[in-house]
């Protein structure tokens, strides 16, 4: 078991937050782009 | 027990107390805000229709390929970064990060910039950015930088590729008036480099970085920032020209490069014993406005042009 101190605490915390935004920010990126590219169809299931 | 405490404490030592924001500073954000404006220029000027969301993401692939370069630099410059007092508190030297962390911070960024670039842009323009990445790190950090004086003249080219970059990423091909943009970067870069060089030459010989004034000596350096000044003149108007821009943009930037050329005479003839280098300072500056302000009436040029139906 590892204690952290309070300032890797808050840099653990920060370092989380930022990677949580930045998948995030990828995911919408890639269902936007990938809607801009091959157009809304692209949602509709195949027959 | 005494054994188990000692491996407590050890692995506590081990854990980053590096921020986001500690990472954020390993992408150069100020280097990084040229890159994507010259990027957005390039691309936003070229001769074609994109999507808004795709020229998005591509100045934004373009943005983060250029900070894992500016990532990749400062893992390797770690020790030259130390004895610099212009760089000694960036991440990796003040310790804030470790330097492998920098150095998969940037491979990952790399990849991932390079591959969306790819996937939602085109690839031309993908394979045009992992060339800029690696010419920013290989050629001009691990090679070129520590060797020769002519570093920043030939090394230069890395930051002159993202309106190229941009370009490619709107038409899918290299045009003539992108290589024009690229070409103002390129011959800007040396005397932009070289005015701070002056100012700052003892800090760079101190960490054994071979600058143009720490080599050749100071009036030899200064005479060569007013060369390239006339020549960077020149190129300024080179879009005119060439029939990419108007003459309104050739006026105004023949105005902004006689401005660039009266601030290097000033750099020309400053006094060997004036140790505070006011022209030197006043130069670095101006080279900024100059960029700035060329790339931003190109631009606008081009919209103008765009809007009243002459492209």
């Amino acid at each position: 078991m590892v204690t952290l101190s309070a300032a890797q605490k808050k840099a653990q915390r920060s370092r989380s937050v930022a990677i949580g935004i930045a998948l995030a920010l990828m995911v919408v990126i890639f269902y936007i782009a990938t809607i801009a590219k091959f157009g809304p169809g692209i949602l509709n299931p195949g027959m | 027990m005494a054994l188990v405490d000692h491996r407590r404490l050890d692995a506590a030592d081990h854990l980053s107390e590096a921020t986001a924001g500690d990472f954020f500073a390993l992408l150069k954000p100020r280097v990084m805000s040229l890159v994507v404006f010259t990027a957005f220029v390039g691309l936003a000027a070229a001769p074609a229709e994109v999507n808004p969301f795709i020229a998005v993401i591509a100045v934004l692939a373009i943005a983060v390929g250029a900070g894992a370069s500016g990532a990749l630099n400062m893992w390797y410059d770690a020790d030259v970064d130390a004895v610099m007092r212009r760089t000694a508190s960036r991440p990796v030297p003040s310790g804030r990060i470790r330097p492998e962390q920098a150095l998969a911070f940037g491979l990952v960024l790399s990849a991932l910039s390079v591959m969306t670039l790819g996937v939602l842009v085109n690839w031309l323009a993908a394979a045009m950015l992992a060339f800029t990445i690696f010419f920013y790190a290989v050629v001009y950090t691990m090679w070129l930088k520590r060797w020769t004086p002519q570093n920043i003249v030939i090394g230069g080219a890395a930051g002159s590729f993202p309106p190229m970059i941009g370009y490619a990423a709107a038409t899918g091909h290299i045009g003539l008036e992108s290589v024009l943009l690229f070409l103002i970067i390129f011959l800007w870069t040396p005397p932009h480099f070289w005015a701070l060089a002056l100012f700052k030459s003892e800090e760079y010989g101190r960490a054994g970085i071979p600058m143009m004034p720490n080599v050749a000596g100071e009036a030899s350096t200064r005479r060569q920032i007013f060369a390239y000044s006339l020549i960077v003149a020149v190129a300024g108007v080179l879009p005119t020209l060439a029939g990419f821009a108007s003459l309104a943009y050739g006026v105004v930037a023949a105005t902004l490069g006689l401005g660039f050329v009266f601030y290097a005479w000033r750099v020309l003839v400053m006094p060997d014993a004036d140790r505070q280098m006011r022209p030197a300072k006043a130069l670095f500056g101006y080279s900024l406005l100059y960029l700035f302000a060329v790339f931003a009436v190109y631009l606008a040029d081009a919209l103008v042009a765009r809007a009243s139906g002459l492209v």
